[in-house]
């Protein structure tokens, strides 16, 4: 795939519109098979599904993660080439943030969906359950001995878990999410003030604490797996739990990674003082990830 | 343009019949007779008035609606194919360049929101009406579960469960169809008249709604939650309706069928339910209290077979692909016997498969294992007691 | 000045080629000729689904399918020309004429642009093998309420919810590439209030479907993990709530049902002023109603579960905040008459769609405004009555608008004119056979007949019978615009560059067939 620019002139074109591109079918091939891969692996795992048994689904799955991220990786050079070939325009740098943001509004309202219910649960569902608003009936006829408390030690099922505190590992990850967002500002400042050095202390002193956010998350499922019984399927609180810190981790890991791929472009000397949108991108991304983050802190561990 | 308006809207009644008369648009012609068409197959099919004071009162409130719908129909496609008429090309070759006018906007604007105004007055009442669930003379817990219905009445501690009873013939276009095809039950619910009824509903595995349209009565049952509705009924009479959320394969046969008795009626009819609930226990313990031979199940399990399972898994055993599994050589139904009797008593958690104990007898749960085992292509040989199933409860 | 990057493969066999251009275009308006060829396959497979399960209903009982396979036909019919009739048709318009109408080159981002329409096609690739698997396809209606469809789903709901995964993310980035298109590339000149309505309302609807999708994928999520991995959102016994579910999915829902109207309001909007040959009637009070009736429908969702139980001063408001969208959409009716009020009218087929579109929308909007009457929704609710409703503001509102829009602008896609006598004919057998099927739907519902049921009482028979045979003479009316579109490609009388008299606007300003690459010098606008 050639990409040869018919630009002459100085300055950028006024617009730049790439012509044919083999990205878009591979990646859409890739997430079909990726979707489809991980369509098996989920029924041939959770053995809910009797006629689905074998072991190729995670194959697959394994197979289209890998292309997807083959074409994100070619789909972000090619653009980053582009780039160095002078091709952005400021108009088309404009583009790239106005997509950014509206990227990242949705995937607010993502998350929006399941704070949503976890507020439905706490707010509405097992206040009724107990017999609150009008549904004294549902608690005096179905469950007449469940209890309104949250975090939901005891399901109406009579399934049975612990809470988890939130003075512990959560607030020590909140601090250091917290800290985070202040080291890659201080790494965009250093970036607009073209000082090298301390970009590269504070954006790999930010990668590291994404890291080491993960690490304590991990450690933070552990305990809560072994040792307060709360998984999964221990009722509400236990999906709504996994379900909110789950997706976030999963955003802080994409979020560390393009940090991380940042990092290593500071070090290959990408970016300047004021052209740095991808840099830019990874930090408004960041600091999203660090808000829901104060969001589940508040809703999922503290209140 | 005012004055443009006002004349316009003097010739309008004149335009509209020449529209009519002399109109090349056959199209408006054909239009209007399919509406017209339709609307007289449809002679006689407005909403139901149904029998009691609200499903009257909603029906009121139904033609309110659509009268204020029909009017401002008329009012909008009045306006609208006058304007067609009058201002097309060669009526009108020159057009009018005005394009706005704040005056009119705020118009209609303001004259929609007092309508709406007017319609929502009405329909908040008969809301907080139909919401007002408390002092019941009697409340009766509806469960529903795929796909039948489950009535107890709470004060008076009688249940019973009340299942279609169109044959399958009927559906599958083998025999001709019953007047009450498909809106016909082996238990009718029965209420007394002039008394508020309160329903509670539940479910026991999906969503379903509970929906008599002459009570005007529609309420979704929940598994896991209990939602309340009532109704009263002036006037006896045998009232039917369906389940009206999809709930399955089945939700087109899971119909409702009530008996509205006069109340003293009512009390004779829940008396005769009282001692028919303990004959039925006699009949219980003068069934476990002896063997029965093969010969004596067989039918009884036939009969209670096709009439319970057959829906699933089908007259011959034969199942329906992956989701309900074959008799016919079924692991379970040749296997075990403990097995086999707690899968009919207890069911298949989360499956379609429901608990069958509350639903049937000793008898017939023995009856329907003999005849599963000895029948639609299985031979165990195997008999089984009531007193065997009356043991496993 | 526009810079390209030329790809052209060159010197293979033209079959090769042909395939490659395109899978690789990044060109607005080759996506959105493929977008729109998708919607229409779509479509027929839709509605060959509608012609399967309405010849069953033809009479009662079963006669050619089980109840179980009617409810795969319903299911799908629903999923299929709600995301892949209609949302593709609006997208495959928005890519072709909004850089048209806002003096663009192209979309903002081209090769994004191509991603978002390539995953449709595996999207749906992925939903319809379902129909193959093993227990069947996905048998609980398009709405897929929990527990029925994630702890009684067949096996086959996973894939559905990854195929809505998939269409999730193409609608996302398609909405994205659309708002920043009209917020980053307008011609100089053209500001927000010259924009023609088509981009206002495509604009809106951007907005309606980033807001909404997430969210829909949200709740599909939380089936996933309560069909496998244990988590109970859905179920009273860990605590949870079927409720939560409804919530969560109409939140999305509602929102969902004017992203399929929008575009079609700003169709009628390009479309009536150009016939009328008189300028739009209340421009800015247009704008601000689409605006309102976007930001209404996020707080209206729970008139679709007035019978759920929910507490009374819940369904007040969501009665109350319903009845209100009727002002604003009001607002657009009596603005569009105001238009032709004082024109001087032609009835070219796309006139014709345009007028067909707002009569037949209004019943729709009237007998949606009498479904939000939470009291007398009691009766309505899942009847065929909501069935009428909602075809009558899908079908001769969103598909209408859709066919309107084709007419109008197919000149200027493919040079051709269309040929008005088929139009004319196909427009009026289309109204005919349309209210033959969907009118009769009112009555049955009002007399009681539940939606979803393969099979219904006695009393049901003769309207039903009608319904179906409407439906099978409108399924050959949309063989003959199939017919009609394929002859305009082919051939035809030669379009003018402005196409129609009265017609105003920039994309008019461009040769017919539009060239590949239009506008690489921006017009100045004034
Ligand atoms: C394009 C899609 C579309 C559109 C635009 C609408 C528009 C509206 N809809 Fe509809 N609706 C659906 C698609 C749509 N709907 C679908 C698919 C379902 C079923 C989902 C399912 O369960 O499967 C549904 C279901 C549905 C329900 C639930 C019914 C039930 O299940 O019980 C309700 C209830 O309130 C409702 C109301 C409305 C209202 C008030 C509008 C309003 O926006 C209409 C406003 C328009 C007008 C009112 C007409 C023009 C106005 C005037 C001329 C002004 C003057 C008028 C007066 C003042 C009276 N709709
Ligand atoms: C844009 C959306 C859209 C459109 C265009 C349609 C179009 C049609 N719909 Fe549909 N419908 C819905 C959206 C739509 N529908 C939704 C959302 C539901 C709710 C689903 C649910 O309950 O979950 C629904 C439900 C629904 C029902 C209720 C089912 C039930 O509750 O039991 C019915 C019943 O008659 C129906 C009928 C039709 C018919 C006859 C058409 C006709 O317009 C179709 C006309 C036919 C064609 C356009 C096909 C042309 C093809 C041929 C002539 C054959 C050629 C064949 C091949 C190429 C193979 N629809
Ligand atoms: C509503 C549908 C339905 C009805 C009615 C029904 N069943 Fe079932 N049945 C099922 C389903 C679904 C399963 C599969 C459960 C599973 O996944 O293990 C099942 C499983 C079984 C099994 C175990 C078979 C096996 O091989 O696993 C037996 C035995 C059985 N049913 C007997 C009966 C009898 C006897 C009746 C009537 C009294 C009955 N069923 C009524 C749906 C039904
Ligand atoms: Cu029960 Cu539908
Ligand atoms: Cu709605």
């Amino acid at each position: 795939m050639s990409q040869e620019a018919i630009h002459s002139g100085d300055g950028p074109p006024d617009y730049y519109v790439p012509h044919s591109s083999a990205l878009p079918i591979v990646g859409s091939t890739a997430l079909f098979i990726t979707a489809f891969g991980a369509g098996h692996f989920i029924q041939q795992s959770t053995d809910t599904v009797p006629t689905n048994t074998g072991s190729f689904g995670f194959w697959i799955f394994l197979i289209g993660l890998v292309a997807v991220a083959c074409m994100m990786y070619s789909w972000f050079s090619t653009v980053v080439k582009e780039s160095y070939q002078g091709l952005v325009s400021e108009k088309l740098d404009r583009s790239f943030r106005q997509t950014m943001f509206w990227f990242i509004v949705s995937e607010i309202m993502f998350f929006a969906a399941f704070f949503g219910a976890l507020f439905h649960a706490r707010v509405i569902t097992v206040p009724w359950l107990a017999g609150a608003s009008d549904n004294l009936q549902t608690h005096l006829l179905l469950w007449p001995d469940f209890a309104d408390t949250w975090p939901l030690f005891l399901t109406p099922g009579g399934g049975l878990t612990q809470a988890m505190a939130a003075w512990g590992l959560p607030f020590i990850n909140t601090v250091i999410l917290v800290t985070s967002s202040v080291t890659i500002t201080l790494a965009h400042w250093a970036l607009k003030k073209n000082s090298r050095g301390p970009l590269k202390v504070w954006l790999g002193l930010t990668v590291l604490l994404g890291s080491v956010f993960l690490v304590l998350q991990v450690v933070e499922y552990v305990e809560a797996y072994h040792e307060l019984g709360l998984t999964m399927s221990s009722g509400i609180y236990g999906s709504t739990f996994f379900m909110l810190t789950g997706f976030h981790g999963a955003h802080v890991t994409l979020g560390t990674i393009m940090l991380a791929v940042m990092l290593i472009r500071t070090m290959r000397g990408h970016f300047t003082a004021d052209d740095h949108f991808a840099f830019e991108a990874s930090s408004w991304y960041w600091h999203f990830v660090d808000v829901v983050w104060l969001g589940l802190f508040t809703f999922v561990y503290w209140f | 343009m005012n004055s443009q308006i006002i004349n316009e809207v003097i010739t309008v009644q004149l335009a509209i019949k020449r529209f009519f008369v002399r109109s090349r648009s056959y199209g408006a012609w054909a239009i209007l007779i399919s509406l017209l068409s339709t609307t007289v197959l449809a002679q006689g099919w407005d909403m139901r008035p149904g029998v009691t004071e609200m499903s009257q009162h909603l029906r009121t409130l139904h033609h309110i609606s659509l009268w204020v719908c029909i009017v401002v129909g008329a009012v909008v496609f009045g306006a609208m194919f006058y304007t067609i008429f009058a201002h097309r090309r060669s009526k009108n070759p020159i057009p009018a360049t005005w394009h706005h006018s704040t005056k009119v906007e705020i118009v209609w604007t303001i004259i929609p929101t007092l309508i709406l105004v007017g319609m929502a007055i009405p329909a908040t009442k008969a809301l907080i009406e139909i919401e007002d669930n408390s002092d019941a003379d009697l409340t009766i817990l509806v469960t529903g579960s795929q796909w039948k219905w489950h009535y107890q009445y709470l004060e008076a501690g009688i249940g019973f469960y009340s299942n279609m009873s169109t044959p399958l013939e009927q559906i599958n276009n083998t025999e001709a169809k019953g007047e009450h095809y498909l809106l016909e039950v082996d238990n009718h619910l029965v209420i007394p008249t002039n008394q508020k009824v309160r329903f509670l509903t539940s479910s026991d595995d999906v969503i379903h709604s509970w929906w008599v349209p002459d009570f005007a009565v529609k309420q979704d049952a929940l598994p896991g939650f209990i939602n309340e509705a009532w109704t009263r009924v002036p006037e006896p009479g045998t009232y039917r309706g369906q389940c009206t959320e999809l709930c399955g394969m089945n939700h087109a046969y899971m119909p409702i069928v009530v008996d509205v008795l006069p109340e003293d009626e009512f009390e004779s009819w829940l008396e005769d339910q009282r001692i028919a609930l303990e004959s039925m226990g006699e009949a219980a313990i003068a069934a476990r209290s002896r063997d029965w031979s093969m010969e004596e199940l067989m039918p009884i399990g036939e009969d209670t077979y096709l009439s319970n399972c057959a829906t699933c898994h089908q007259p011959d055993g034969s199942g329906q692909g992956i989701t309900y599994p074959a008799m016919t050589g079924s692991a379970v139904v040749n296997g075990p016997i403990e097995n086999h009797i707690s899968t009919i008593l207890n069911g298949v958690a989360g499956t379609e498969m429901q608990a069958w104990g509350p639903q049937l007898s000793d008898l017939e749960i023995a009856a329907v294992i003999t005849y599963e085992r000895n029948s639609l292509g299985n031979e165990t040989g195997e008999v089984i007691q009531p007193l065997t199933i009356f043991n496993s409860r | 000045m526009i810079a390209h990057a030329e790809t052209v493969p060159s010197g293979r066999n033209p079959l090769v080629k042909f395939i490659l251009r395109w899978l690789l275009t990044t060109n607005h308006k080759e996506i959105g000729t493929l977008y729109l060829s998708l919607s229409f396959l779509l479509f027929f497979i839709g509605g060959a689904m509608a012609l399967t399960f309405r010849a069953e209903l033809a009479q009662p009982g079963l006669q050619l399918m089980g109840a179980d396979f009617y409810n795969q036909m319903v299911t799908l019919h629903g999923l299929v020309m709600v995301f892949g009739a209609v949302m593709p048709a609006f997208v495959g318009l928005a890519n072709w004429m909004i850089p048209l109408q806002i003096g663009a080159s192209d979309m903002a981002l081209p090769r994004l642009n191509n991603f978002s329409f390539w995953i449709m096609p595996f999207a749906f690739g992925l939903l319809l093998s379902s129909l193959f698997m093993p227990g069947g396809a996905p048998n609980f209606g398009w709405t897929f309420y929990a527990p029925l469809s994630t702890t009684y789903g067949p096996p086959s709901t996973d894939f559905m919810i990854l195929g809505i995964h998939m269409m999730g993310i193409s609608s996302i980035l398609g909405a994205i590439n659309i708002i920043v298109t009209i917020f980053n590339l307008r011609a100089p000149g053209m500001t927000l209030m010259k924009m023609p309505m088509f981009v206002w309302t495509w604009l809106i609807t951007a907005f309606l479907l980033i807001m909404a999708m997430p969210v829909l994928a949200g709740v599909v999520t939380m089936m996933l993990t309560d069909r496998h991995f244990g988590t109970s959102f859905f179920e009273a016994s860990g605590g949870g709530d079927p409720l939560i579910f409804q919530h969560v999915f109409w939140f999305f829902g509602h929102p969902e049902v004017y992203i399929m109207i929008l575009p079609g309001f700003g169709i009628a909007s390009e479309i009536i002023p150009v016939f009328a040959r008189k300028r739009i009637f209340g421009y800015t009070s247009m704008v601000w109603a689409t605006g309102s009736i976007a930001i209404l429908s996020f707080v209206v969702w729970g008139h679709h579960m007035f019978a759920t139980g929910m507490p009374l001063a819940t369904e007040l408001w969501f009665m109350y905040a319903t009845m209100v969208i009727a002002i604003p959409t009001g607002v657009k009716v009596f603005n569009w008459v105001a238009t032709m009020w004082g024109g001087s009218m032609t009835f070219e087929t796309p006139m014709l769609f345009a007028l067909g579109f707002v009569v037949m929308f209004t019943i729709g909007g009237l007998s949606g405004l009498m479904l939000a009457i939470a009291p007398v929704d009691f009766q309505y609710h899942d009847t065929f009555f909501v069935v009428a409703h909602i075809h009558y503001v899908l079908y001769p509102g969103a598909i209408f608008a859709t066919m309107a829009a084709v007419y109008y602008w197919i000149p200027k896609w493919t040079g051709n004119m269309y040929d008005e006598r088929l139009g004319k004919i196909h427009f009026w057998t289309a109204v005919i056979a349309l209210n033959l099927t969907f009118f009769p739907m009112h009555f049955v519902g009002l007399a009681g007949m539940p939606r979803r049921i393969a099979d219904y009482a006695l009393p049901f028979t003769g309207l039903n019978t009608f319904a179906t045979a409407g439906a099978f003479l409108l399924g050959l009316t949309q063989l003959l615009f199939l017919y009609i579109v394929i002859k305009t490609v082919r051939g035809g009388p030669k379009a003018t560059d402005q196409v129609w008299e009265g017609a105003k606007g920039l994309e008019w300003t461009v040769p017919s067939p539009a060239p590949l690459h239009t506008f690489e010098v921006p017009p100045k606008v004034d």
